[in-house]
């Protein structure tokens, strides 16, 4: 794609296939905050995309992620590719998914859940349905409506 | 299959065989939990009751359940009177409590606790209503009832009154009645009609739940009429529950379209659900109904602790 103004990085991540519209959101999961960036960081939103119409995409120079920051971007964009770029190769790639089970990375949107207390649990819910993703509280029982805004 | 040391938090745990398995004792405990007979069944054992938030039937039917098999209960002063008021959590309270008792009851205001307390306590904890989330026990009697009442749950027609959206027995009895092959029909107001995700799962088991607000539209084809109440203290508006409170009310001249076998029931406590004049008519089940509560709960108890009568 010619037309990114964006060079290619030496070492870090690429996150291709992000939903349209999430790329900040997915900046937040991974840390970036501004304040805390020593390396550079490219945000592409809406973007011509083969796969859909448009997309969003990152590249975090110098930066690679741990699972559990996987696991919440596949919670806000299912189809998301991770790249992981060793030397302005792609070392590794692949397609987010959640596993079957989260634990600790989304709390519980009902208030009146037992883990919204300061009770020693993590949250817990099983994966119902990957795309869109539908989790259901293993405690409360109740299906997690708007799932990004209630990432940890 | 063995339910010994098993936790009953939500009626989804639970298969068509088991519940089956829960009813066919129940049945044979009636006589016992009527004091016609006696047994020892569960000397030695100590149930703890851990009620959260008020309750009268559930506490005292298992209370009740417990000494009609020979067992003691150890019931919690109230909450306030617990460490609970000094911040102690739920998790803490079980783990103390499991080291007293051989069985848990638990009613918590938050949904998920009897969850939690199954995920931390070694000895069964059985759920006896957690805020608007489950309560088992509830819909295990409800259906022995209808099973006692009508000889079979298949095929009945069945309709659900009242407040379907906050009530919390209502919607585990409408997918356990699903399981069964029972016809469901909600009646409800609009605002209080049973969630979508209900009707979702019911028409998964093969269930096609039928909607109104009428109450007249099912009055004459009804088997069995369940009124729940309208409860306040679920509404996040209290102007959202003047609107709605009071939109069904049973009575004879109602009664004067159904069925002659019609059976009519309601978890208790009634506020005017249900006129007063209703209790003498054969129609009237409620009562029978909460008595149900104490052989099914003997059932319960008898599985999760291993008990066997002499």
């Amino acid at each position: 794609m010619k037309e990114f103004k964006v060079t290619p990085i030496r070492n870090g991540t690429v996150i291709d296939h992000i939903e349209c519209g999430m790329a900040l959101k997915v900046l937040r999961i991974i840390g970036v905050s501004g304040t805390n960036v020593q390396s550079p960081i490219s945000v592409l939103m809406h973007v011509p995309s083969k796969k859909t119409e448009f997309k969003d995409v990152l590249k975090v120079e110098d930066r690679e992620l741990d699972p559990r920051e996987v696991d919440k971007i596949a919670l806000i964009s299912p189809r998301a590719t991770i790249n992981i770029i060793r030397d302005f190769n792609v070392a590794e790639k692949y397609t987010v998914k959640l596993p079957e089970v989260v634990r600790g990375i989304v709390r519980c949107g009902n208030p009146n859940c037992i883990t919204n207390l300061k009770e020693p649990v993590e949250p817990e819910f099983v994966v119902e349905a990957r795309n869109p993703p539908t989790l259901r509280c293993i405690y409360c029982d109740r299906i997690l409506e708007d799932t990004a805004e209630h990432i940890i | 299959m063995s339910f010994k040391g098993s936790d009953i938090v939500s009626i989804r745990d639970l298969s068509r065989e088991q519940i089956d398995q829960v009813m066919d004792l129940a049945e044979k405990m009636v006589p016992y939990a009527k004091g016609e007979v006696h047994s020892k069944a569960l000397e030695g054992c100590i149930l703890s009751n851990l009620f959260f938030e008020p309750s009268t039937r559930t506490r005292m039917s298992f209370e009740s359940a417990m000494a009609r098999l020979g067992g003691k209960t150890l019931e919690m002063s109230h909450p306030s009177m617990m460490s609970v008021v000094k911040g102690e959590t739920l998790t803490d309270t079980v783990r103390m409590v499991e080291s007293y008792s051989d069985v848990i009851v638990l009613r918590h205001p938050h949904e998920g606790a009897a969850r939690l307390a199954a995920h931390f306590s070694s000895k069964p904890v059985i759920n006896a209503g957690d805020g608007a989330g489950q309560h088992p026990t509830q819909t295990l009697l409800d259906l022995f009832t209808i099973r006692r009442e009508k000889g079979h749950i298949e095929n009945v027609k069945v309709a659900l009154v009242g407040d379907l959206k906050y009530g919390r027995t209502a919607h585990s009895l409408a997918e356990a009645l699903t399981l069964f092959g029972a016809e469901v029909t909600f009646v409800a107001p609009a605002s209080l009609q049973m969630p979508r995700e209900t009707v979702k799962q019911m028409e998964k088991l093969g269930g096609k739940p039928k909607l109104t607000s009428k109450l007249e539209e099912v009055i004459r084809e009804a088997d069995v009429l369940y009124i729940t109440r309208i409860q306040k203290e679920r509404f996040p508006d209290p102007s959202e529950y003047l609107k709605v409170a009071g939109c069904y009310r049973i009575d004879n001249v109602l009664l004067r379209e159904a069925k002659k076998d019609l059976t009519i029931m309601h978890p208790l406590p009634r506020v005017d659900e249900i006129a007063p004049e209703v209790d003498s008519t054969p129609h009237a089940k409620y009562f029978e109904q909460a008595f149900n509560g104490v052989p099914v709960r003997m059932a319960l108890l008898l599985l999760v602790l291993g008990g066997e009568l002499a």
